[in-house]
């Protein structure tokens, strides 16, 4: 009989969670504002800035996430730095999802009509004034559900930074599977305390498209 | 000296020159229509002088300020000439009265109890001060279209680009907008209208502009235009040949 109780293993479990949703947080928020500067820059007017964005989004939409882990925690303490697996975990995250936010944020912004832009144009707005007063107010609306909907992504994407030793989750899942010999229960708990994160997520984000697509009102 | 002074403009879109060298002078408190088939180039005419297209060739004037690709420019071009489009554009997020507000608090920066004042009376002005608190899709399309109207007032422009701005309206619905223009012309604004309102252009405008294969092919008051076509083209347009 293992000396460990399945109260052990869940109290272990529980504490290793707060750190998946520590990670997932720091993820999307820090991602929410390097993709909305993203988003800026890659519906810019100026050529340079749409090129730099393009190449941003498309190197981190194109490369695995873990060996964006990788580059982050080896590269960065081969130049010289030495990065906790924490802080390569947080950086790396966070700017996969901006990529991912400042395109899925442009197709909605594209969503919004020329007519939107040609008459702001014509009042004399700027495009600062343009994105702030008039194209994001409505983008943001269907922008919702699936922004709602890839920060499910997020928190089953920190699962990865266990490869570098952040101590998530899954990291602690492994740790304790080795203490206990238990795997599929630890496992088994594990994907239940991810399933309890992500499923109302993802269910709110179903309802906010239903509730946004149905009423289908500007205001 | 003229308020808009339009000299050898040309534009192509990719092989296609949909402009041909254009000059067209335009005096301060004149009411021009621009008549012709579709792709005779009156509706880029017309979005070439607030910047909403770029020129290739030849130059636009609008009270001193020149059209040029750059923000700042465009900006000050766009402060003396307004816009009114076919599909209105009204934002759906905001008010009619909010609609009207929008540009002068943000663009010029005026107070906003100044700007619900003045957006009242623009509203009012086109028959609408009881509708500050509707939103655009609770309103009529010719509702929406002096909503249009009282936001480009609002900037206090010198002259108004009208692109077929009645063409999108079920037939009962043209008139209240026709008389708002009407109006305005009346009290001076200098008009620029791509119109098919013939009987209107007729009455209201003090010259009128036939625009064939980019080019401006036949222009002059509308008696004459209208009543005594010189160009077959024309003879064929207003279907008298």
């Amino acid at each position: 009989m293992s000396p460990f109780t399945t109260w052990d293993i869940v109290r272990n479990l529980l504490f290793a969670a707060q750190w998946t949703v520590i990670l997932s947080l720091v993820a999307f928020i820090g991602g929410g504002v390097v993709g909305l500067l993203m988003l800026f820059a890659r519906t810019s007017k100026r050529v340079a800035a749409r090129r730099l964005a393009i190449l941003y989004i498309e190197l981190f939409q194109g490369t695995p996430l873990l060996m964006q882990l990788f580059l982050f925690f080896f590269g960065l303490s081969l130049i010289g730095f030495n990065v906790p697996p924490w802080l390569a975990a947080g950086l790396a995250l966070t700017l996969w999802t901006a990529a991912f936010l400042a395109e899925i944020w442009r197709g909605c912004v594209e969503a919004i009509p020329r007519g939107q832009w040609e008459a702001s144009s014509s009042l004399a707005m700027s495009y600062f004034e343009q994105m702030r007063y008039v194209v994001l107010p409505q983008a943001l609306r269907i922008a919702v559900p699936p922004t709602v909907g890839f920060s499910v992504q997020v928190v089953k994407a920190t699962a990865l930074t266990s490869i570098i030793g952040f101590v998530e989750l899954s990291k602690a899942s492994t740790m304790i599977t080795n203490a206990t010999f238990q795997p599929f229960v630890v496992y088994g708990f594990a994907a239940l305390m991810y399933f309890a994160l992500c499923w109302p997520l993802s269910k709110s984000s179903q309802l906010l498209e239903r509730k946004l697509n149905v009423a289908h009102r500007n205001h | 000296m003229s308020l808009i002074a339009i000299t050898e403009v040309r534009k192509r879109f990719g092989d296609n020159e949909v402009l041909k060298g254009i000059n067209l002078d335009v005096a301060a408190g004149e009411v021009i229509a621009i008549i012709g088939k579709s792709g005779s180039g009156k509706s880029t005419l017309l979005r070439c002088i607030n910047g909403l297209e770029t020129i290739d060739e030849g130059t636009i004037l609008v009270a001193g300020a020149q059209l040029a690709p750059d923000e700042l420019h465009l900006r000050a071009l766009r402060l003396k000439v307004g816009m009114i489009f076919q599909s209105f554009n009204l934002f759906p997020h905001l008010t009619a009265g909010r609609n009207v507000m929008l540009s002068p608090m943000v663009v010029k920066k005026v107070p906003a109890k100044e700007a619900q004042a003045e957006a009242q009376a623009r509203l009012e002005q086109v028959g609408l001060g009881h509708k500050f608190d509707a939103y655009p899709d609770e309103l009529s399309g010719g509702q929406q279209q002096r909503v249009a109207i009282a936001r480009a007032l609002a900037m206090k422009p010198l002259a108004l680009l009208c692109d077929e701005i009645t063409s999108a309206l079920d037939p009962e619905l043209v008139n209240e907008v026709l008389q708002v223009v009407g109006k305005l012309a009346a009290e001076g604004m200098t008009l620029l209208m791509v119109t098919h309102e013939m009987r209107f252009a007729r009455e209201v405008c003090d010259r009128v502009v036939f625009m064939h294969q980019g080019r401006v092919h036949e222009i002059g008051p509308p008696e004459e235009v209208f009543g005594a076509p010189k160009t077959l083209e024309l003879q064929q347009f207003l279907g008298i040949a």
